[in-house]
This record gives structure tokens, C-alpha cells and sequence, in this order.
């Protein structure tokens, strides 16, 4: 029994075990990495990433998947970068005007999920097209932020002693990051999640609401999303068209590495948070190398969601030959 | 009762088993839109012995789009999808500039030695199958899901093609090699010339040996296929194998036709014109393909492009209208809405 | 306690069809308070309708079923579960990767304000368990844990919402001996406390040790109801196959005893076994020769099938082609050593509903052939046609889908597939399920031609008559183990129905 036990963790305590081994490393190689100003960038750097992270475990654990994500970074950060300039609408305004933009995107998708059955990726796939293009039909450039309001919240931080701050965005993804796990382990409506991810078949005979479900799944990581384009205009104070180009597979990776199984059913807001955390980390470590270009992240991003892929997939193929026996 | 269950069936028949009028009817309504409103859209000349004209451009310009098409159409008619191949462009074309220039990266701008044409065509060729391969292999042997084995390659790819170009765009001259991005044969340009010559040849590996009809019922049915002696894990990693060999010839052409390798630039967003044409074309996911009608559908893209862009629209936004006209089609090929439109249709003469 | 005895629920005359087919004919069903009822009947029966018209999955044509003396219609399984049906199937429909708590729970969780309240989850789940006599870390996930005891998990479920019915279709296909007994002291508890469960398998010996009366049904319709203890298993299995042996049945016996000259054996099965599937199992098929594989659904017939393919590996055992070892571990494989397969469940695992009929014919050809070495159009119209009208399958054309055509035509073009590649051996399961009389006919004229041809054929059918007038050898499973094998004149229904009857202990009835 106690064996079995361990084996389902193993994701997640392996996820642990690479974000200690990767911080150890970094302390031990670079002068100056163990600090906490190092270790508080790592939430500021990642904030977006991590916001986003959020709302795509609940899509992940439901056995779904979303790649608009990172159009619907750029969609969100242009329309809210133009409406604060071009127009008069209460900075108030456009934040909510942008996070309802997000959520009917993720109502159209959803719905064509679930009432037409048609495939999450074809019709994320589309999202991911629309959103990125309606951004070019926005703005085809950069647009700076320069309200008042917004510079002041991407200001607003709170002290942490020896000069370090925590800005009010990182506040925000710890926040939310509170939030979906709690969403996720206490509600109903979380623990429905897991259940269509495990076996939608069973789900919908055990009496859960599986389609109010499914939607409501795709509605809230859009408007998640939509939080974190938000954000990320407050990080750069712009909204650009090819924003978080690639975000998709970086956020993706976040949640896989953080024990969220690609087949549904198992995950853990926990773990994609460490999971964030490992993709800053070796963002930090290329940085404190200096010598090796910025690419190599996307590279060792890559090979570390292969790996984890790969272990998933050695687990279940264990888990069934265990059950032959 | 019987009247109902025929005005189903046309209704059935009408959408899926003509699938290809649909799109050749939509490129018709395209090419007619450009009669009346474009001036000169017909108008072809010859030059020096070769043909010009906006219906070459849009074949010629089209070209890397329909070989990643055919590619795709294959990989999707096995019921996956492979969203690497803009990545694999980025690859191929990176490693073609960087074995003409080997060392521009470090500043030196002589070229050396002139690397001959054969290696700088096969040496990314090759990767690029390898690449192709690696995604069949997670897919069929490891079991990942195909959007994510291939998401994989298309993030890590485009990385790698940074680190063969160091984050720089080389730039070159290479007379043989330009050739084939800008040359012409026979009085066409030499990227159709090597569209018509792949399409050929998949055309006749597929439909004139046993393999098409292998793809499609390792697609349609794996099981079944299985149990039927056909090799399925096979055939399936073969197909992102050539999905992978289109991409780093479209690569080649792209490369060979701005005469510079831009990592980040170089095929992207255009795994997603491929998927659209191949879905345009009426290839079902796991089952029946249609490789002309797939290039009709990546004309139907090309030219949608070229009629936007030359009423003065930026590029950009015609990312707008494909995913409108993906999303029409998809509702149009959904089987799901087609039977709850008939269920609303006919419900008045349903016996309750 | 609530009067057992009393009756809770009562279908009278209940009618149920599909195109072409009627699934339900007027059956009556009368289950009593405390009372185990077993549901009988061989494939194609009526039980599984009768469940899904119970359970609102289909609506009924005609008929009434009454719960508790009032009238009962239930919209969907989840209806019928709150009006106190309830019912745990074969699949267990629960969430492996969720804990054993969770699985009783979910959808009804008791909240604490806001919360979901573990504690209470996790208490109730062990009080609700403990009732059936398991104690289990309920923390742990599911999939943890055996099938005997997520089977009991999911009866912890349903009983939670307090059941009046219990349906329990096939809980005992995938648990051993112990976990059995244990299920059966559970229905027994749950009987006493006067609930009513509808118990329906395959293996006769659970339904004697179990069952207070039984219902038997046959090809939709309804043959009688039963005291157990007053229906002899003999009479029980004739029932069920449709065979009064009170007529003194005069089979026709065994036509085929006239060995044929050939008797070189094609394959050998030396203890083949498979691990919690199939036990160590010996079988000799020689060349013109039609043996056949007998026994009750379940019993381990198409396990074979699979083994001999090599769909599933055997853990132990060897196999022989030609007095020489081999090891036929794949499908290709099979093919190669020419072994033919045509499954038992055509549409998953036989027909390309996408595919032409003559796609659909000329693919394992092809297969066996290569990518490059084609066969030609021309050639492939002509054996398509040649099969087409050999078995007068029912087509507009060549080129029409597989999956438009009726299931007999469906099969004749498996049949067609598998005999254009002119096998060694070909492993018929169930062959002639769902089709007519004529095809029927046609199949087995089929496989008396094959013989002469110095083919092999494993035949495995439900239909005893069939076996009887096919085949020259039967080996006779029951519950995954060969209990038996006749050959020649000794084969006859009346032979293969009392081998079947014996029970578990050798002992006869």
C-alpha cells in the first residue's frame, strides 16, 4: 500500500526535488543566487506565467487543453494599452471591459467544446488565431500605458525589508494561485473538475454536471487570462501585438511538471506553482551564466516536459501491468 | 418516416461526401472576387521566357504552405497533428544559411569554402526527418498526445534554430542554392516546380501503393487496422517523419528566397495554414484524405492573403479571417450539429 | 424491517424494439422485497434491455413497470437512481484517480459552510464500508485497489443513496473466488435488510449459491419464472439455449465424424495460459478440420481467439505451427504463420466504417503484401466481386461505405476479407451473431468448403446446434477453463450441456 502511495506522488515530489537540486546548483555555482531578491524575482519575473499557469491546471486536470492562452495575452494587454489611450473610459472600466472580453472567448470556446463535441485544440487552435489577430487589427505596434492609475498600481508593492518589494502583481498571482487551490480541493464545482478529467464517461452517470462544468472551466481560464495579459501590461507598461508568442507551451510545461497529469483527472495547484518556480529558476541560472544565450530556456524547457511526459507515461504503463499481475 | 430519413441522408451527402466542390468553390468565389475588383489579377505575361502574373505569385508565394500541407494532410488523416512544422522551417532554414556562412555567427563574413549545394540540401533535409520521426515516435510508441509531442518541437525547435543562427539573421549568397527559392524551370519559378514534383510523388506513394489506404485505415480504425496485419505504429511515425521532410523543404525554399535564415520569423504561425487548408480540404481526423483538396485549400489561404493584403489590409489581420473561415468549416463538418440541425429540421413530421 | 416478500416491482407485458430487430417481447419481471433475483439468458436475450429500459437509458414501446404498486418511468440512469433504482455495472463506472471517500461522495458532498467537508466525507465513507464488512484506508484512490473492491465501492455508492433495487449486471466477471464470497455476503445483508437485487451473469454456479428465484429470458423474450431451488442447472441451461430436453433431442447429431484423410495437426496449445484470464489450456487443430470452442459468454472462448492471434500474449505455455515452437506475438505475426481472425465485436475491432466494401476486403491482402507491391484495381474489383457474390453479400456497389451496410452483410465482408488471404487457420468468433437464417446457412456451407480445401477452423459460438452440426472436435469451456473435449460421434448438445452443468467441484448434478 505504502508503495502505491508513493507512487502516485511521484510527480510532484520529483517537481520538488528538481526545484531544490536546480536552486541548490544555482546557489552553489553563482555568487550572489542565494539572496532573496533572487528568490523574490522569481514570483515578480513569473507573475504573468503563473497567473495564467492557474487557470490552465483546472483545463489540464479536466483533460482538456487551451492554446490561446498566449493570444489572448497579447489581445488583452493591446485593447487595454488603446483604451487607456485612445479613449476616456475609466481605467476601472477597461480592466473589467478586458476580463469580460476574455470570458466570451472562453464561453464561445467552451460551448463549441461541449455542444458541438468538437475538439479542445481545434477550437482553442482558432481562439489562439482571433485573438492574435483582432490584436493586429488593434494595434499593429507597441502602445505604452501612461495612466496614472495603472502606473501606480504597477508600482504598488509591499515592503519586504532591505529594500526588497513585492509588487502588487506578484501579489496578485500568489493570491489566485491561494485561490484555485482552494477552489480545487473545496468546492464542488473543483471536485468536479477531477472527475471529468478522470473519466468523463463516469461523471456524467455518477449525476455531475459535466457540460455547466466543462464551460464554466473555459470561461474561467480565458478570464484568468485575460488577468494575466493584464498584468503583464502592467509589467512591461505596453500592450504589443506579439506578446507571449510561445506562452502557451511555457504554461503548459508549468502545470505537466507540477504533477498535473496530460490524461486529467490528477493535479495540484501546489505543484504548478513549484512548477512556475523551476521555469524561473532556469531562466535565473541561464542569466547568472551569461555566457549562454537566451534560447537554451526554451531548450531546457522543452527537454524537461519531455522527460516528465515520458515519466507519466512510464507511471501509467506501470500502474496497468500492476493491475495484470 | 421514410421521407425524413432520405432528407437526411442528402443532407449527410451533400456535406461531406462533396467536401471538395465546397472548397473549389470557395476559390472559384475568390479568384472572381479578384476579376472584377482587382485590376489585372488574370493578366499573365512572359519575361525572359518566364511566366509573371498575380496567379503565379499566389502559386509561388503559396508554395512552402502547400508543401507543409501535404505534410499535414497525412499526419491529420492519422488523426494527429503536428504544430512543429513552422519550427521545423526555422530549423532547416537555419542549418542550410549556417553551412553556406559557417562562420558569420562569430563575425567573420568570408565565406570559405563554397559548401557544395547537395550537402546544404540534405544535411537539414535529413534533420528535419529526424525531427518528423521524434514526434511519430512519442506519438505512436510512447502514446503523448499528439498536440503536446508536437507542441514540444514547436516551442524547443524554434529555439534551436536560434542557437544554430546565435540569435542573428544570417544573410548569404549561394547562386545554386538561391536557385531553388527563386529560380526558374521551364518558365515557371522553381517552388512550384517543387510543389507539382511533391505532389507527384505523394500522390503516387500513396494513392498508387498500398500506403494511403494504410494511412487511412490506421486512422479511420487503429484497431481494427491492427488486427488486420497492418502496421500502425509504423505507419503513423512515418507520416510525421514526412510531415517533417515538407517542412524542411519548405524551410529550404523560404530560406533560399530571402537569401537569409530568420530564426524567429522564418514559418511561423504557418503550422496553423496548413491545418486550416488540410481541414478546408475535407481530410477528416483519422480517416479519409483528400491531398487536392488540401491544396485548394492552402490556394484558398494564399490567395485569401493576397486578396487582403493587396486592398491595402496589414498581413496581420488576415489571421482574423482564417480563423473565421476554420471555424465555418469546422461547424460545417460537424457531424454533431449537423444532427441536432436535421433533429430541429425534421422534427415537425417525427412521429413523437 | 419493511415486509419482505412483498412484491416491489412489477413489469408486465414490457415491449421494447429497434429497427429490424425486437429486443423486448412482452416480457414480464416481478421482483419481491428481500429477495436475490437472477436475470438469464444468453446474448442477444433481452437482459441488457430490459436494464436500460429499467433505468431510462431506452424508452419502452409498450408495457408497464410498477415500483411499489405505483406506476415508474425514469428519464435517465440518474433518475432512476433517485427514485431508488440503482444499479453497478460490469465497467465500474467510478473516478480511479479520486479517493475511495471521494467516490461515495462526490456531487453530494456534506459542506461545512462554504467547504466541502473531508472529515465527514472521509468518516462516512469508512462507516458506509464498514456496513459491508470492508475495512480500507478510504483516503487511498481507487485504482489502488482490486476490482472486488471498487466493485463493493461502487455498491457502497448506490446503497448510500439508499436503493429499494440493487441491479448488479455481471459484478463477479473480473473477481476471484474470495472476493466473490464476500460480494455474496454482502447482497445477502443487504437482502435481509429488505432490499430487492437484480443479479445478472454468466457463471450458473453464482446463481445457485446466490439467487432465490430466477427469470429466464431468450431472444427478447420471456421463457418463466423460477424458484431456484426447483430448476435443475440441466433445465436451466436448456432453457437458456432453447433446447426442451424433455423432447428427447434427437440432435442430428454429428455429421461430421467421418474423419478426413489429412490429419497432419496445423497448431498445437501446450498449457497456453494467461494470467487472470485464462487457465493453462491444451487444444490440437489439425488441417481440414473444424474444432470448436463451446461454453456460456464469458467463459474464456474469445480469450483464446485472442491468445492464438497473438492480440495478448500468453504469461506461460507454448504454442506449435507444423510440430515446430513458435511465438505468434503480434496480429502481423499471426498473419504471417497464416492465421486468420475474424472478432467477435465487429464494429471495433472488424469493420473500417469509412472504408469501401472493397477496401474493407482487399486490406489484409495488401497488408501481408507490402506498401510497394499493390494489388491492381482491376484485380481488386475482381476478387471483390468474386466475394460479393460468393457470399451474396448485399451491396449497391463495390465502392459503398462498410458502415452503411446491415451487421450480416457487415460480417460476410470480414468473412470475404479474411478468405482472400486463404488461411491456414481461421479463428471464427461468433460468426453468425445477429445475422439471418440464410446467411447463417451460407456461412456454414462456407466452412464445410474451407474443410475440404484442407483448411483449419476454430469455431466459437454460442449457438450449440451450430456447434454440433460444424464441428468434428469441441473443447468445452467454462469459467476460463477447459472442462472438456468430445470429438466425432460423441458429439451432441445433450453432451456439451451436461459437461456445462457440472459443477465447479467435478461433481455431478
Amino acid at each position: 500500500m505504502r508503495f502505491r502511495l508513493s507512487q502516485k506522488n511521484i510527480p510532484i515530489l520529483s517537481t520538488f526535488l528538481v526545484f531544490i537540486l536546480l536552486y541548490l546548483s544555482g546557489a552553489f555555482a553563482y555568487k550572489g543566487f542565494f539572496s532573496l531578491r533572487v528568490f523574490i524575482n522569481l514570483f515578480i519575473d513569473n507573475a504573468f506565467v503563473g497567473i495564467i499557469a492557474i487557470g490552465m491546471t483546472f483545463v489540464i486536470i479536466s483533460g482538456g487543453i487551451d492554446l490561446s492562452v498566449g493570444s489572448l495575452v497579447a489581445f488583452t494587454g493591446v485593447l487595454c494599452a488603446n483604451l487607456l489611450s485612445r479613449t476616456d473610459i475609466p481605467p476601472y472600466m477597461v480592466i473589467f471591459i478586458c476580463l469580460l472580453c476574455g470570458a466570451a472567448l472562453g464561453l464561445a470556446m467552451g460551448s463549441l467544446i461541449h455542444f458541438l463535441e468538437m475538439p479542445p485544440f481545434l477550437v482553442t487552435l482558432v481562439g489562439m488565431f482571433l485573438a492574435r489577430g483582432l490584436s493586429f487589427v488593434i494595434s499593429l505596434d507597441s502602445v505604452p500605458i501612461r495612466n496614472e492609475l495603472f502606473l501606480s498600481i504597477s508600482k504598488a508593492s509591499i515592503p519586504l525589508g532591505n529594500g526588497i518589494r513585492l509588487p502588487a502583481y506578484a501579489v496578485t498571482f500568489i493570491i489566485m494561485a491561494l485561490i484555485g487551490a482552494y477552489i480545487l480541493h473545496y468546492t464542488r464545482f473543483g471536485r468536479n473538475i477531477y472527475a471529468i478529467g478522470d473519466n468523463e464517461k463516469s461523471a456524467l452517470l455518477m449525476g455531475l454536471p459535466v457540460g455547466r462544468t466543462k464551460i464554466f472551466i473555459y470561461t474561467i481560464n480565458s478570464t484568468i487570462c485575460a488577468a494575466g495579459g493584464l498584468v503583464y501590461s502592467l509589467y512591461t507598461l505596453a500592450g504589443y501585438p506579439l506578446a507571449g508568442t510561445g506562452l502557451e507551451l511555457d504554461v503548459i510545461t508549468a502545470v505537466v511538471i507540477g504533477g498535473t497529469l496530460l490524461t486529467g483527472g490528477v493535479g495540484f495547484m501546489e505543484g504548478t506553482v513549484i512548477g512556475v518556480m523551476i521555469l524561473g529558476l532556469i531562466q535565473t541560472i541561464i542569466t547568472f551564466q551569461g555566457n549562454l544565450s537566451t534560447w537554451w530556456t526554451k531548450v531546457f524547457i522543452g527537454i524537461l516536459l519531455c522527460i516528465f511526459i515520458l515519466l507519466q507515461r512510464y507511471i501509467a504503463a506501470r500502474k496497468i501491468q500492476d493491475k495484470n499481475k | 418516416m421514410n421521407i425524413v430519413k432520405k432528407k437526411t441522408s442528402l443532407l449527410n451527402f451533400g456535406l461531406s461526401e462533396l467536401s471538395i466542390i465546397y472548397p473549389l468553390l470557395a476559390f472559384i468565389a475568390i479568384l472572381l472576387f479578384n476579376l472584377v475588383f482587382t485590376e489585372g489579377f488574370f493578366h499573365i505575361e512572359i519575361k525572359n521566357g518566364h511566366l509573371f502574373g498575380s496567379l503565379i505569385d499566389i502559386f509561388n508565394r503559396g508554395a512552402p504552405v502547400i508543401l507543409i500541407t501535404i505534410g499535414m494532410t497525412l499526419v491529420y488523416a492519422t488523426g494527429g497533428v503536428d504544430l512543429s512544422v513552422g519550427a521545423i522551417i526555422a530549423i532547416s532554414g537555419a542549418l542550410a544559411a549556417q553551412m553556406i556562412r559557417p562562420d558569420y555567427v562569430k563575425g567573420i563574413l568570408e565565406y570559405g569554402d563554397q559548401t557544395s549545394l547537395i550537402m546544404v540540401l540534405l544535411v537539414p533535409l535529413a534533420l528535419s526527418i529526424i525531427l518528423g520521426l521524434w514526434n511519430g515516435f512519442l506519438v505512436a510508441y510512447i502514446g503523448v498526445q499528439p498536440i503536446i509531442a508536437t507542441l514540444i518541437l514547436m516551442t524547443v525547435g524554434r529555439g534551436i534554430a536560434q542557437l544554430i543562427t546565435h540569435g542573428q539573421i544570417i544573410v548569404f549568397e549561394h547562386q545554386p542554392f538561391q536557385f531553388i527559392g527563386s529560380g526558374f524551370f521551364l518558365g515557371l519559378p522553381f517552388p512550384v516546380i517543387m510543389v507539382i514534383l511533391l505532389f507527384a510523388l505523394t500522390w503516387a506513394l500513396t494513392r498508387k501503393t498500398t500506403l494511403g489506404l494504410f494511412i487511412e485505415a490506421s486512422g479511420a480504425n487503429p484497431l481494427a487496422s491492427r488486427y488486420m496485419g497492418i502496421p500502425v505504429r509504423v505507419i503513423t511515425t512515418l507520416t510525421y517523419g514526412f510531415s517533417g521532410f515538407c517542412a524542411g523543404l519548405a524551410g529550404l525554399i523560404i530560406t533560399a528566397d530571402i537569401k537569409a535564415a530568420d530564426a524567429n520569423n522564418a514559418g511561423i504561425f504557418m503550422e496553423l495554414d496548413a491545418i486550416a487548408a488540410v481541414i478546408i480540404g475535407g481530410t477528416i481526423n483519422g480517416g479519409r484524405f483528400s491531398m487536392a483538396g488540401a491544396i485548394i485549400g492552402a490556394l484558398i489561404i494564399q490567395s485569401l492573403t493576397t486578396t487582403i493584403i493587396t486592398r491595402g489590409v496589414p498581413p496581420q489581420v488576415v489571421l482574423v479571417f482564417k480563423a473565421v473561415i476554420i471555424i465555418m468549416v469546422a461547424l460545417i463538418q460537424s457531424k454533431k450539429l449537423r444532427d441536432q440541425l436535421s433533429l430541429i429540421l425534421h422534427s415537425g413530421d417525427r412521429p413523437s | 424491517m419493511p415486509d419482505i416478500g412483498n412484491v416491489l416491482l412489477e413489469i408486465r407485458g414490457l415491449s421494447r424494439s429497434f429497427p429490424g430487430v425486437k429486443a423486448l417481447d412482452a416480457v414480464d419481471f416481478t421482483l419481491r422485497r428481500g429477495e436475490i433475483h437472477a436475470l438469464m439468458g444468453e446474448n442477444g436475450a433481452g437482459k441488457s434491455t430490459l436494464i436500460k429500459v429499467l433505468t431510462g437509458v431506452h424508452k419502452k414501446n409498450s408495457g408497464s413497470i410498477k415500483l411499489e404498486g405505483k406506476g415508474f418511468e425514469a428519464s435517465s440512469p440518474m433518475d432512476a437512481a433517485s427514485k431508488g433504482i440503482s444499479t453497478v455495472y460490469q465497467e465500474i463506472n467510478l473516478l480511479p484517480n479520486l479517493s475511495v471517500a471521494e467516490n461515495i461522495f462526490i456531487g453530494r458532498q456534506p459542506m461545512k459552510g462554504f467547504n466541502i467537508d473531508w472529515k465527514a466525507i472521509n468518516m462516512n465513507a469508512k462507516k458506509a464500508l464498514v456496513k459491508l464488512n470492508l475495512e480500507i484506508d478510504v483516503t487511498l484512490p481507487l485504482s489502488s485497489f482490486s476490482t472486488a473492491i471498487q466493485q463493493m465501492v461502487a455498491i457502497a455508492r448506490v446503497i448510500d443513496i439508499r436503493a429499494k433495487i440493487l441491479i448488479l449486471d455481471e459484478p463477479t466477471s473480473s473477481l476471484d473466488m474470495a472476493e466473490c464470497e464476500n460480494l455474496f455476503k454482502t447482497m445477502n445483508r443487504l437482502k435481509e435488510e429488505g432490499m430487492g437485487i437484480i443479479f445478472i451473469t454468466h457463471f450458473l454456479d453464482q446463481v445457485y449459491e446466490t439467487s432465490d428465484r430466477i427469470t429466464v429470458l431468450r431472444n427478447g423474450q420471456f421463457i418463466g419464472e423460477y424458484k431456484t431451488a426447483e430448476l435443475p442447472r440441466f433445465r436451466l441451461i436448456s432453457k437458456m439455449l432453447g433446447k426442451e430436453l424433455e423432447q428427447e433431442m434427437v440432435s442430428p447429431g454429428n455429421t461430421q465424424g467421418d474423419t478426413p484423410a489429412r490429419k497432419e495437426p496445423f497448431m498445437t496449445l501446450n498449457n497456453v495460459e494467461k494470467k487472470g484470464v485464462l487457465f493453462p489450456f491444451d487444444l490440437e487443430i489439425c488441417e481440414g478440420e473444424v474444432v470448436g470452442l463451446a461454453g456460456l459468454l464469458g467463459s474464456g472462448r474469445t480469450e483464446v481467439a485472442k491468445l492464438l492471434f497473438g492480440i495478448n500474449r500468453p504469461t506461460g505455455g507454448t504454442m506449435e505451427i507444423d510440430k515446430r515452437p513458435v511465438a505468434v506475438n503480434s496480429p502481423r505475426n499471426a498473419i504471417s504463420h497464416s492465421i486468420a481472425f475474424c472478432p467477435e465485436d465487429r464494429k471495433t475491432e472488424g469493420i473500417i466504417p469509412d472504408l469501401t466494401v472493397r477496401e474493407n476486403i482487399v486490406l489484409p491482402l495488401q497488408s501481408c503484401r507490402g506498401f510497394f507491391r499493390g494489388i491492381s484495381r482491376k484485380e481488386q474489383e475482381k476478387i471483390t466481386d468474386h466475394y460479393i457474390e460468393l457470399l451474396k453479400i448485399k451491396v449497391s456497389n463495390r465502392e459503398q461505405k462498410a458502415g452503411t451496410l446491415s451487421g450480416g452483410n457487415q460480417q460476410k465482408v470480414i468473412l470475404a476479407r479474411w478468405m482472400a488471404m486463404n488461411p491456414r487457420l481461421l479463428i471464427l468468433d461468433e460468426p453468425t451473431r445477429g445475422i439471418d437464417v440464410g446467411a447463417k446457412a451460407e456461412i456454414e456451407k462456407l466452412i464445410f468448403r474451407l474443410r475440404e480445401e484442407g483448411r483449419s477452423i476454430l469455431f466459437i459460438s454460442s449457438e450449440l446446434e451450430e456447434i454440433v452440426h460444424t464441428c468434428s472436435r469441441v473443447a468445452i469451456l467454462k469459467d476460463r477453463k477447459k472442462v472438456g473435449e468430445i470429438s466425432g460421434e460423441n458429439i451432441s448438445e445433450e453432451k456439451i450441456m451436461t459437461t456445462l452443468a457440472q459443477e465447479g467441484t467435478g461433481e455431478r448434478l
